[in-house]
């Protein structure tokens, strides 16, 4: 909620709109017209509305403006978005909240936020207004950026009163309109940032550019873990442009006048690392860790609901399977980068981030500063899909232009650096045993998951009870009517860091249940749709989305030879979803998908075609990562390195996607990554229905599947 | 000395004539449109027109681009006015980071001047950028609208 405090006159946030330009901090400058923390209003009738999280492509920035302009009831065409600062954020004691765009969450973790410093901003304006005119707030009302008293006629503007209006109280409490009412929120609005993309203006964390500025190349140590032990700098000084090698403890870094004179001096520079045991480590050491772990008699325990070995003798049927998902790079098409300046205790960056907090934060330890003395400059981000929500890069930039003392840098990573030293969405095993009574219904429901833990390693969080709910998502709240269900957990970390890969668990644990439900379908001889709607509890939003994307998709509907369907369904992050799948397998193994029909119920609708977008772009990430997608191990490195053996989809590739938005009100779930998770059981159960193979590891393209 | 012509303006650049024309445009003339993706030729993110063919400039010599015409997304449109794939982009709220959308508008651009009525196979054939965000069908969407608006 907005408090008193957060309205405190401060300078204005830095940053031009939406990060179109570069100025550096533009700090100092007090704004009399800044209503409260969020919103800022001009006397030519500009409202300046500010954005915390992280715009990288999910749409959020202008959704989160819509939902303060619609309790602001101004006009949208006078709106501009600028990012709210993190220099200032500390100074206000974090007045704009979690400035991380991480877990789908930026709406959902905000919309409070945003829609009472929207109402509260509109009281004030009202208020001032009455003030002048000697009236009653009451009798006075405002939309469109102006304020009428309907008993004497009068009017004026927002612009004209915003001056007195951030000098009165915040009111202490608002009224919040009902969603049914929304004129500006839930609807198509254009995402602000578009004409600047399609012109070439919009400016990424690369495209800093300082005066003076240098540019930096570096190389970690191809095995993970490893440190330099010495570089031979001189087999490259005299080459052209070249400024400084700086090894570094754990990356070495070329400085050069020009980005790829620094990269082709760096593949020049011989480099000793020093390596310390993980240089045995292989694919197939790691999975035989995580079969261990399926194997060992003993694991945490992350649910457990009735008697598991009480039921499983009184089994009609007893169904076991394991299930495996490989390692994932992010492979955000801009690669890791980031620009800043280290001079005389300051430090400013500029670069590509979906939590501006940790930037900030990592900024400020790789310079040795306090935090008041750093200054983040946000852009937008080239992709993200969790990768940018760890600072690697950014402690490497800031330890870069420390050594360079006072010399802006930009540091760039190279696509082979970025595919290689990723925190990779985990390997992870699944086993599953299942037993059916007379009826084929599961009586009792066993798993366990063999796989690195995130919270433990990447958070340092210790895990409650040894479980780690990220791994274990999707299965410790499974949404089936099972009376007796246990599941566990087996932590096998390895020296390949982990970390949050677009949907996380989501992205390969409902690969592994709802292939599982088809299999339990089938050993029960019923249809897959028809069981599934057996088991969801009648009043779930899991049954309605399903049913609803199945009715989409005309599930049991008559289809042309040889095509086949398959169906998923699932929670993941506060929304429900649902996928149908339709197509044909060639003898040639050629899976030629005729449609896929996904359905999401997230509550809330802020914007509905960004939602449609999300969903499109859900399904190409999980298409490009169920076909082709594995990051392998040999001699404790990675194998892939670039796009030619990290291979995404392309144009010619995409399927049909048709989104079924079914919102149900209610409630504020995730958008920007719950419809990746119905995906690939869907196509998985329905590569089974055509060719009756059970795919139970992934990616397909090891069980010699291509898309047509 | 390299001279080349980049959206209309004549620059002179002392660089190595095996340079990727890339790292001219953005770290010796500041044009930041064309973005480095994969630095081999596989991504497109660099796409840029030479002499009005679609080029990838990450794997493109400064050299090959010597006393040739070099259009990027910055230089596409003309007079104020949006390319009418550009508004086409617009139209269908195509880019999501945005990021590769410069070297696909520069793709589809190429594609209708050689094939002012492409067909989905044609489109399919010329439109090899990746995008990781997944725009693809509003890509396609776009380009059949831009195509019809010129008609």
């Amino acid at each position: 909620m907005t408090t008193r405090r957060d309205f405190l006159k401060i300078s204005a946030a830095a940053g031009g709109g939406i990060a179109v330009g570069f100025p550096i901090a533009g700090m100092g400058q007090a704004s009399p017209r800044e209503i409260n923390a969020w919103i800022v209003i001009r006397p030519n009738e500009r409202v300046i509305i500010r954005y915390a999280c992280s715009e990288m492509g999910q749409g959020s920035m202008t959704s989160a403006a819509q939902l303060v302009a619609e309790e602001l009831d101004c006009d949208w065409s006078r709106v501009r978005i600028e990012y709210a600062d993190t220099n200032e954020h500390i100074r206000r004691k974090r007045a704009w909240g979690n400035m991380a765009s991480t877990g789908s969450r930026t709406i959902r973790q905000s919309e409070q936020r945003l829609r009472s410093a929207g109402a509260a901003a509109r009281a004030m304006l009202v208020a001032a207004a009455a003030q002048a005119w000697g009236v009653p707030a009451a009798e006075c009302d405002a939309a469109g950026g102006a304020i009428r008293h309907a008993p004497s006629g009068r009017e004026t503007t927002y612009g004209s009163v915003a001056a007195a209006a951030a000098k009165l109280e915040a009111p202490g409490e608002v009224r919040l309109k009902d969603p049914r009412e929304w004129k500006i929120a839930g609807k198509p609005i254009r995402r602000v940032e578009i004409p600047a993309i399609v012109t070439g203006r919009i400016r990424y964390g690369i495209d800093a550019r300082l005066a003076g500025m240098v540019y930096a190349a570096l190389a970690q140590c191809p095995v993970f873990g490893g440190t330099v032990q010495s570089v031979d700098a001189a087999k490259i000084q005299s080459r052209r442009g070249i400024i400084k090698v700086l090894p570094m403890s754990d990356f070495v870094a070329v400085v050069a006048d020009n980005w790829w004179r620094a990269k082709e001096a760096l593949r020049e520079l011989p480099i000793a690392w020093s390596t310390s045991g993980n240089e045995s480590a292989s694919s197939e050491s790691i999975v035989e860790s995580l079969r261990g772990g399926l194997d060992e008699a003993k694991a945490a325990v992350a649910k457990q609901e009735g008697d598991i070995e009480a039921a499983m003798p009184g089994a009609q049927k007893l169904i076991a399977a394991e299930y495996f998902t490989p390692y994932l790079a992010h492979a955000t098409l801009e690669p890791q980068t980031c620009t800043a300046v280290v001079k005389n205790g300051r430090v400013d960056v500029w670069t590509s981030t979906q939590n501006a907090e940790a930037t900030h934060a990592a900024a400020a330890a790789a310079a040795g500063v306090p935090l008041e003395n750093v200054y983040v400059h946000r852009t937008q981000a080239g992709g993200a899909f969790g990768r940018r929500s760890v600072q690697d890069y950014t402690r490497q930039g800031v330890a870069i232009a420390k050594a360079m003392q006072g010399t802006p840098v930009k540091t760039l990573w190279t696509r082979e650096e970025d595919i290689q030293h990723d925190y990779y969405r985990p390997a992870s095993m699944v086993r599953m045993k299942a037993a059916l009574d007379a009826s084929g219904m599961p009586l009792a429901w066993h798993t366990r998951v063999a796989a690195p833990s995130i919270t433990a390693t990447l958070l340092k969080y210790p895990l409650n009870g040894g479980a780690d709910a990220q791994a274990v998502a999707a299965f410790a709240d499974q949404p089936y009517a099972i009376p007796n269900v246990r599941v566990e957990y087996a932590q096998r970390d390895s020296h390949v860091p982990v970390g949050f890969w677009r949907a996380v668990g989501h992205s390969q644990n409902p690969y592994a249940r709802e292939c599982f439900v088809d299999e339990l379908a089938e050993a029960a001889g019923k249809d897959p749709y028809e069981y599934r709607r057996g088991l969801l509890p009648f009043s779930s939003k899991e049954l309605r989305i399903f049913e609803a994307t199945a009715k989409a998709a005309a599930w049991g509907s008559p289809l042309p030879p040889r095509v086949h369907r398959g169906i998923a369904v699932t929670e993941a992050f506060g929304s429900y979803t649902a996928a149908v799948a339709e197509l044909s397998v060639s003898d040639k193994n050629l899976v030629d998908i005729k449609r896929l029909v996904i359905g999401i119920d997230c509550g809330y609708v802020v914007n509905p075609d960004n939602i449609v977008a999300q969903v499109q772009g859900n399904a190409v990430f999980m298409l490009t990562a169920m076909f082709w997608g594995e990051i392998t191990i040999k001699d404790g490195r990675v194998t892939q390195s670039n796009f030619h053996d990290y291979r995404m989809m392309r144009l010619r590739e995409m399927p049909n996607v048709e989104v079924v938005l079914a919102p149900s009100g209610g409630f504020w779930g995730g958008v920007g990554e719950p419809g990746l998770a119905a995906i690939a059981p869907a196509v998985v159960n329905a590569i089974f229905a055509a060719t009756g193979k059970r795919i139970r590891t992934l990616p397909l393209k090891n069980h010699g599947f291509e898309i047509a | 000395m390299i001279r080349l012509t980049v959206n209309g303006k004549l620059h002179e650049v002392d660089v190595e004539p095996e340079m990727p024309l890339l790292w001219v445009l953005r770290d010796e003339l500041d044009i930041k449109g064309p973005k480095f993706g994969c630095g081999v030729g596989q991504c497109g993110a660099c796409m840029v027109h030479v002499n009005g063919e679609p080029a990838l400039s990450c794997a493109l010599p400064v050299s090959a681009a010597a006393g040739k015409r070099v259009v990027t997304i910055e230089g596409l449109a003309q007079g104020g006015r949006l390319h009418p794939v550009q508004q086409a982009w617009i139209d269908h709220q195509v880019p999501q980071c945005g990021y590769c959308q410069g070297g696909q508008i520069m793709a589809a651009v190429a594609l209708l001047r050689s094939k002012p009525d492409p067909s989905d196979k044609d489109i399919d054939e010329a439109m090899a950028n990746i995008c990781r965000c997944g725009t693809y069908a509003r890509i396609r969407a776009a380009i059949h609208a831009a195509a019809k608006k010129r008609r």
